[in-house]
């Protein structure tokens, strides 16, 4: 698979490693009241969509960002590539991260 | 008796003038330059190279390319012998050396022909049935029996001594196969202004255009072949690729591909033998061709029958006669050009037999033709001598050339869940709807069965696929030629016999196989795989899974798309082990690190360990000593009395640097950091997420914004990944950087009560490290040896006054050597891993065995480096009801009662009286060793609720190993419990 690093252009999918859902980024507030029921959903429950899904993939072989991927489950058809970084800053303050749209040419 | 045309009849597109000399099972024999074994064995008159997988039916030569089922033999000797090759795509070589496979005894009288006659009991799925009982005979005499009687051919047993490469390559067009359909493409793409890459499988590109006698642009197609190789070898943008087979389909335009580099020439003369490729193109225009099929008839598996389109392909392409009185039997136009290629290449013809009612073409002289008719049974033990026609007629024969049409090579299009479609035009299946990114189809590939089209698609193909890249495709037109004539028919197998027909020559499956399956209830075509094996193996059923797949429908009403064909998996052709490993064999399998005293370690006889990637010192035997432990206690005790030193290189160091530095520590560690004053270190506890403790190290602060921490050796890696996780996703507002610096400082642990007047001679005399100076958990940075900075840790490990002291990497050498000589007046001792595993057990230090990610902060009775004033990952749920029970296990020390007894890590705990069950388990020995200090050995280990059981003694069970201990459950902390020697 090719993913298109939105700072490094197209590089092999040899060159990351795979984490998983990107709700991960989405650490609960530990402070909230019902901290470790939201906790327990977040360690443990994931969606498995045939589809689009959200995935986190760093970059180890290269510059170490951590990036969301936004792949089809079915095809492998990369549709969008962001630095996790700006996602999980943008979640705080509310605006959209920016996308840098993937798939092969 | 010679089997080649004589030139002044037909010159082939061999070089005749260099005779190769080459053997087979023994004998000698000549072939030319530009042929392949199978060519040059045909030449020769050989018919009989090899015996069936089952049955060892005897079995020639079938086709004239890479779907060969039959002419499986043997490359080459010794450990460079290769089995399983096809005899139809080993390039003759002067030199070179084949044998058959698979039969005892001599090629033409096989001892295990027997099989043959034992048929009956030898059906599809026979090894599920017959050998069933009594069971216990399976393994020991049904299996090996049956193993050593079936199969293909066997490996020298001996390591590849051949050399194989993986390479990359990045193209805008790549071009699958350079027949006329990928010539005309791979010419256009060029010529558009793209970059090409055209790979093809032969050595000789030019695909069917060197097997027939076609023109094309008023010349014959094998020169209008090599003058377009010409052109596209003159252009700079072109990389043509022989050799080279186009195995797979992978993701977003990435082709695997196999190079053969020296599989052609005697000796690879140090060269890599093949290379492996990944090929990244923008657009692919594949033109793999089409495969001929069989018709299945009564013992159609003799040697001398082969595929029509072969027979032309050796007579046309290397002027080798596969017979020289040749019988046609067909379902189609093309099998009639065969009887005109034979006749000009100096062989007669029998008989033409066609199922079909109408001749389609004009048959040369004196050849039979008998049309609606068919084949029934063949006759010849070693080789074909006879054909019987359904009408009763007996025609003497020595070669019969079958055509059942042709199907499209559709594989690297169904290699991403495309499925093929039914075309019932060509009777074949042609590439379906969902192509792999980026991929076209053109030529027989596509379907298109005949020249002019294939010339015209692979054309339009390239321009389509060039305009795609922004490209402008060249005006140019594609090259003329005419369309041959085409039809053809439905027909599969010639029924209501009661003799075997094949349908998979390679794995012995006959019509019957099939018929049988359906009867058994296999009805999905890959159950009728996997009971049958019809499509398994090196030719993965490329002429035989489409007669299966016609037979099965007939035998279950339906038609044939609606039956369905298996799943097409990469690779197209067989790619060996060795080409996938590459470079990555052995001890180069993996980089192996080396600490900066591996060189001297070495020099001292040190034994060493894998950890991780590292090798390290893990004892240094001494002349005298016979037994690792002699080295081990000697070495730990050392350490205790005087002083030692030890490599720790390999634990992981992550420089963290930045505003929030402090606070971005908290988070990550549930003990607090932004308390800890510059010049100090803390020991550090790490969870993960769900609670469980992840890792653990000293973290030393430099400056108000400046930590170095360490990792375990094993966990550098991911520590790194889960803090630059940390960092990016979770606290991305903090300000703070993470490098790792762990191959950038060696590290030496300087540990033993002698330690700091050891260092005095090494560390700048302006430095004050004496314990009022630099007290336990001090850390600063230092110069050694005349003024080489280095950072000084007060920390310990064994217990014992200790220190860590780090250089810049390209001083490790020097330093180690430096305290050994500084050393010496308090006799100094190097200490490998075991006797650190000793000293820290000793101690009750938890390691890797402790931390194994089952076990949390209050097992390891680190419950208070836990704070409650502050969050920290996995925080939360670590306060889980079940994680934080009053029951839980806890880490203590174990002590044997009776001293001489032996202690086994693994070994679970028992109260005394109950029987080694898993209801009665109160937990599990971690770590053991023996404690030279106290003479005995000595363990770590979990227990429930062993905080308030010192004292107790239990068992220590190991039924796995046979070995039960009673042992006393103590404190972990075996030597020094009050901690005043380390702060001495």
């Amino acid at each position: 698979m090719i993913i298109h690093h939105p700072l490094l252009g197209p590089r092999d999918a040899a060159e990351f490693t795979v984490l998983g859902d990107a709700s991960l980024i989405e650490r609960p507030d530990p402070q909230s009241a019902d901290a470790e029921d939201r906790f327990y959903d977040y360690v443990y429950l994931r969606d498995n969509p045939a589809g689009l899904h959200r995935e986190l993939w760093y970059h180890e072989q290269g510059d170490r960002s951590w990036l969301v991927v936004t792949r089809n489950t079915l095809t492998h058809e990369v549709v969008g590539v962001e630095l996790a970084r700006d996602v999980a800053l943008a979640k705080r303050t509310g605006k959209r991260a920016r996308t840098r749209k993937g798939g092969s040419a | 008796m010679s089997f080649r045309s004589p030139a002044s009849i037909k010159t082939g597109l061999i070089d005749r003038d260099t005779s190769l000399a080459f053997s087979f099972n023994g004998r000698q024999m000549t072939g030319h330059a530009g042929d392949t074994l199978a060519s040059a064995l045909i030449a020769n008159g050989v018919k009989l190279v090899g015996r069936s997988f089952k049955y060892h039916r005897p079995r020639g030569i079938f086709t004239a390319g890479s779907e060969e089922p039959n002419a499986l033999v043997t490359l080459r000797a010794g450990a460079h012998s290769e089995p399983n090759t096809r005899a139809t795509v080993a390039e003759l070589f002067d030199g070179l050396v084949a044998r058959s496979q698979n039969h005892r005894g001599p090629l033409h009288f096989d001892l295990l022909a027997v099989n043959d006659l034992l048929s009956p009991f030898l059906t599809a799925g026979f090894y599920y049935k017959t050998f069933m009982w009594p069971k216990s005979f399976w393994e020991k005499l049904y299996e090996p029996v049956i193993r050593s009687a079936a199969g293909l051919g066997r490996l020298s047993g001996a390591e590849d001594p051949d050399s194989y490469d993986k390479g990359f390559l990045h193209c805008d067009i790549l071009v699958i196969g350079a027949g006329p359909a990928g010539l005309s493409a791979a010419l256009q793409a060029a010529r558009s202004g793209a970059r090409v890459i055209l790979a093809d499988e032969d050595f000789l590109p030019g695909g069917r255009l060197n097997a027939e006698t076609y023109e094309v642009s008023g010349m014959p197609g094998y020169r209008w072949a090599a003058e377009t190789i010409a052109e596209l070898r003159s252009m700079e943008t072109v990389r043509l690729m022989t050799r080279t087979t186009v195995y797979g389909a992978y993701d977003h335009g990435v082709y695997g591909a196999l190079e053969k580099k020296t599989d052609h020439l005697a000796s690879a003369d140090g060269k890599p033998r093949q290379v492996l490729w990944r090929i990244y193109s923008k657009q692919a225009i594949l033109c793999a061709g089409a495969t001929e099929r069989p018709i299945a008839f009564a013992n159609n598996d003799r040697p001398g029958i082969m595929l029509a389109g072969s027979t032309r392909t050796y007579a046309n392409r290397f002027a080798a006669l596969a017979g020289k009185r040749v019988t046609i039997f067909t379902n189609n136009d093309d099998g009639w050009r065969t009887a005109t290629d034979m006749v000009d290449a100096g062989a007669q013809i029998a008989a033409i037999i066609d199922n079909r009612e109408i001749a389609p073409l004009v048959a040369p002289a004196g050849a039979a033709i008998v049309m609606g008719g068919a084949i029934s049974d063949t006759g010849g033990r070693l080789a074909l001598k006879s054909v019987t026609l359904s009408n009763g007629q007996t025609i003497e024969t020595d070669c019969l050339a079958v055509s059942g049409g042709w199907n499209p090579n559709v594989h690297l299009t169904c290699h991403q869940r495309g499925r093929p479609q039914w075309n019932a035009a060509i009777n074949a299946f042609v590439p379906g709807g969902e192509l792999p990114v980026g991929m076209r189809v053109a030529g027989s590939a596509s379907g298109a069965l005949t020249l002019a089209a294939c010339l015209a698609q692979g054309h339009k193909a390239a321009s389509e696929a060039a305009k795609a890249l922004g490209f402008t495709p060249s005006r140019s037109r594609p090259a003329p030629a005419s369309d041959e004539a085409s039809a053809n028919s439905a027909f599969w197998h010639v029924g209501n016999s009661k003799k075997r027909a094949w349908v998979d020559l390679q794995n012995d499956v006959t019509t019957k196989d099939i018929k049988l399956s359906h009867r058994e209830g296999f009805r999905s075509v890959e159950h009728l795989k996997r009971y049958t094996t019809m499509g398994m193996a090196t030719d993965q059923g490329k002429t035989a899974n489409i007669l299966g797949l016609a037979i099965m429908a007939e035998a279950s009403g339906k038609s044939i798309p609606e039956t369905g064909t298996t799943i097409f998996r990469p690779p197209y052709t067989p790619v060996a082990i060795g080409a996938l490993a590459g470079r990555s064999r052995g001890s180069e399998f993996r980089p192996t690190r080396l600490t900066t005293s591996h060189q001297w370690a070495k020099e001292h006889g040190a034994i060493f360990v894998e950890a991780g990637m590292w090798l390290r010192a893990q004892w240094y035997p001494k002349v005298g000593e016979t037994h690792w432990r002699e080295s081990v206690d000697r070495e730990a005790l050392a350490v205790r009395r005087s002083v030692g030193i030890c490599d720790v290189t390999t634990l992981g160091k992550i420089d963290v640097q930045g505003k929030d530095a402090a606070r971005f520590l908290d988070a990550l560690y549930t003990n607090t950091f932004s308390t800890l004053p510059v010049g100090k270190v803390r020991y550090g506890l790490m969870l993960r997420e769900d609670g469980m403790v992840y890792d653990d190290g000293t973290t030393a602060r430099f400056g108000e914004n400046h930590f170095v921490m360490t990792t375990t050796t094993a966990n550098a890696v991911l520590v790194f990944r889960r803090m630059e996780f940390a960092r990016q996703c979770l606290f991305p507002e903090m300000d703070v950087h993470l490098i790792s610096a762990t191959e950038q400082w060696a590290q030496f642990a300087v540990a033993g009560p002698n330690s700091r007047k050891l260092l005095e001679r090494v560390v700048g005399r302006e430095h004050d490290i004496s314990n009022e100076g630099f007290p336990f958990m001090a850390c600063g940075e230092v110069t050694v040896c005349g003024g080489t900075r280095a950072r000084l840790f007060r920390i310990s490990f064994s217990g014992e006054l200790a220190y860590e002291i780090a250089v810049p990497a390209r001083y490790g050498d020097a330093l180690v050597r430096r305290l050994m000589e500084a050393g010496r007046e308090f006799d100094v001792t190097p200490y490998g891993t075991e006797a650190l595993n000793v000293l820290r057990i000793e101690k009750g230090h938890a390691t890797a065995n402790e931390l194994n990610g089952q076990t949390t902060a209050l097992n390891l009775g680190l419950e208070k480096m836990v704070s409650k004033k502050k969050d920290c990952i996995g925080r939360v749920m670590a306060g889980r009801e079940a994680l934080i029970d009053d029951d839980a296990v806890r880490l203590v020390g174990f002590r044997p009662v009776n001293p001489q007894d032996s202690l086994v890590s693994g070994a679970h705990f028992i109260a005394r009286g109950d029987a080694a069950v898993t209801e009665n388990d109160q937990g599990w020995m971690t770590s053991v060793c023996y404690s030279p200090h106290l003479e005995t050995m000595i363990g770590l280990g979990f227990i429930r609720r062993g905080n308030e059981r010192i004292g107790e003694t239990v068992i220590a069970a190991d039924p796995l190993r046979g070995s039960t201990c009673e042992v006393e459950i103590v404190s972990p902390h075996f030597i020094d419990q009050q901690g005043e020697r380390l702060r001495g």
